[in-house]
């Protein structure tokens, strides 16, 4: 069969079946102030030729420098076999499964990760993952939504990453959901959750960052105990590698844990790229299994008794349901999942302890050389995972254009987002990083800062 | 097809029953569990809600469907059936003793509106043809 578009021929032979005037025609229901009139920033078609040599010419413009840069995508080591086996055809070439029960492999490797998900997360179930810890934020936000019927409004967190709160509040807001944001406190970087209002009374959920966008680690017990205090849902946003040191979001807090826990497994084996492919996961406690959207992998037995794996609980999901589905997500991220799943296999419970401590490490090293440096500062006093703020004494993106002439990406500039923390970096060193990375890092900070 | 005769029935495949007390017990046909197949799970209202006729208030979910179940007459809803939740299994072996929820009707007389056996069966078998 050909990929190739449809001739204008074929197009106006299917028209002329339907009884459809013309393509637009077919959208009609679709209010004009929906309607995206056209992508007029999208450049001219390419042949490959022409791809190949830009793609080349930009790789090249990216360099092989030294990358101290965190915000929410993080540098690992990656296993040569984690893609060796994720790239083989029966991996690489299948999207999400529509035949589903006739791909048992992969319908295996899903259940896997789900199992580990939820085994790391402390949750019950998981789904098969979404598209990115952004949208797996959003979807978090509507199942509380759902479950709390007729609560609209969700506590944020300014210090949440500050991509997600666009996404979310993107993929939310036309849905009639009130977003309130929590404010941090300057000494500490962390949310004060016990200072929610009683009035915040009608919330559905309330969301917890661990670590937050700064890199420090929240209160997360009292956080979870707060919003079940006002009657709402605790949903916990976590770098999933930060859990193999930190408390489970099942556990937190005095009750029953979090009810939900989101977030992205992109430093699961998923190297750094221009914005994605990710992995967003997503994980339940028992009682919100029916609010979970997307795709769950169930573990049966055949007639003869034999284990095999079924998609499970399809039932409120698009292709049955319609407009009435749970969400509007019909996939998952089926690389990038298998990939996370060949390296948690690989690197087992106790590798992935050694990765997240080894990391914390190396962020404590470097903060002590830095901490020699005149006018360089950490922002905050509090425990922290592999990633801390900074401050500079001038601008930090002059800093980072001088750093990057060294071939070191220096961090991520706060002020974009934060512009209250003055002349701030984000700043990370995973295992990646040795000894003599940590003092050019040091040195080029210092140069930087002298010139 | 059990079509009991004593019942009244909805064209969305709900059967209706007048209690003693005025109040109406509402749970799905025969028809409706043999379409739907194996159920796994009943979502059912909260007592105390207000509903409008027709308006959905209770998902029977199968596996291969999940079907709103809607309210046969604007009302309250003063009791449901949360032992169900539990056997949802029960409305498949017995869906006239399963019954989902209870409604007290702001007007009783609305009940003439529904459908009487013959008028349901008329209308299952219309709409499997």
């Amino acid at each position: 069969m050909s990929f190739i578009p449809h001739t204008a021929a074929d197009v106006g032979a299917m028209l002329c079946e339907i009884g459809a005037e013309s393509i637009e025609a077919l959208f009609d229901e679709i209010p004009a102030g929906l309607r995206c009139a056209g992508l007029e920033r999208l450049p001219a078609a390419m042949n490959e030729a022409e791809v190949t040599r830009l793609m080349q010419s930009r790789a090249r413009a990216d360099g092989l420098a030294l990358n101290f840069i965190g915000a929410g995508a993080y540098e690992h080591h990656i296993p040569a076999a984690v893609w060796q086996i994720a790239g083989r055809g029966e991996f690489y070439t299948s999207y999400t499964p529509y035949q589903a029960e006739a791909s048992q492999g992969t319908l295996q490797l899903l259940y896997e990760f789900q199992s580990m998900m939820a085994s790391l997360t402390g949750m019950d179930a998981s789904n098969a993952s979404v598209y990115d810890g952004a949208s797996a934020a959003a979807e978090a936000i509507l199942m509380a939504v759902r479950a709390k019927r007729g609560a609209r409004r969700v506590l944020i967190p300014a210090a949440l990453h500050p991509l997600y709160r666009r996404t979310v509040r993107s993929i939310v807001a036309a849905q009639g959901i009130e977003l309130v944001e929590l404010p941090w406190e300057a000494a500490s970087g962390t949310t004060n959750w016990k200072a929610i209002a009683a009035g915040a009374q009608e919330a559905a959920a309330v969301v917890v960052a661990q670590p937050n966008f700064f890199g420090v680690i929240e209160d997360a017990d009292a956080a979870t105990d707060r919003a079940h205090e006002i009657g709402a849902l605790a949903i916990a946003a976590c770098n999933p590698l930060a859990l193999a040191l930190l408390a489970p979001p099942g556990r937190w807090g005095s009750g029953a844990g979090a009810d939900i826990c989101c977030g992205d497994a992109q430093p699961f084996g998923i190297p750094l790229s221009g914005g994605g492919p990710y992995l967003g996961y997503l994980t339940c406690k028992q009682p919100l299994l029916r609010q979970l959207p997307g795709r769950i992998v169930g573990r049966t037995v055949d007639l003869d008794g034999k284990t095999g794996y079924t998609l499970t609980l399809q039932a409120r999901e698009q292709h049955i349901r319609r407009a009435k589905a749970t969400s509007n997500i019909c996939t998952n991220q089926g690389l990038m999942t298998a990939a996370a799943t060949i390296h948690l296999a690989l690197v087992g419970a106790e590798g992935l302890h050694r990765i997240a401590a080894a990391s914390h490490a190396r962020t404590r090293e470097l903060c002590a050389r830095l901490a020699a440096i005149p006018g360089v500062r950490p922002l905050f006093p509090g425990p922290f995972f592999h990633e801390r703020a900074i401050g500079l004494p001038r601008p930090a993106a002059g800093v980072l254009e001088r750093m990057v002439r060294n071939g070191i990406l220096g961090g991520h500039d706060l002020s974009q987002d934060y512009p209250e923390l003055g002349h701030a970096l984000l700043v990370c060193a995973t295992e990646t990083k040795t000894g003599a990375d940590l003092d050019r890092y040091a040195e080029a900070l210092a140069e930087a800062l002298s010139c | 097809m059990n079509i009991p005769e004593n019942l009244r029935y909805t064209a969305t495949h709900e059967w209706v029953r007048l209690e003693a007390d005025g109040t109406l017990t509402v749970g799905i046909t025969d028809h409706a569990q043999e379409l739907l197949g194996d159920i796994v799970f009943l979502e059912l209202p909260e007592a105390g809600r207000r509903v409008a006729a027709g308006e959905e208030c209770a998902v029977v979910e199968s596996v291969k469907a999940a079907s709103d179940i809607y309210a046969p007459l604007a009302g309250e809803v003063v009791a449901v059936n949360t032992p169900a939740t539990d056997d949802p299994a029960a409305v498949n072996r017995d869906p006239y003793a399963a019954w989902l929820f209870r409604i007290r009707p702001d007007d009783a007389g609305a009940m003439a509106g529904l459908l009487d056996a013959a008028a349901y069966r008329h209308a299952a078998e219309s709409e499997s043809h």
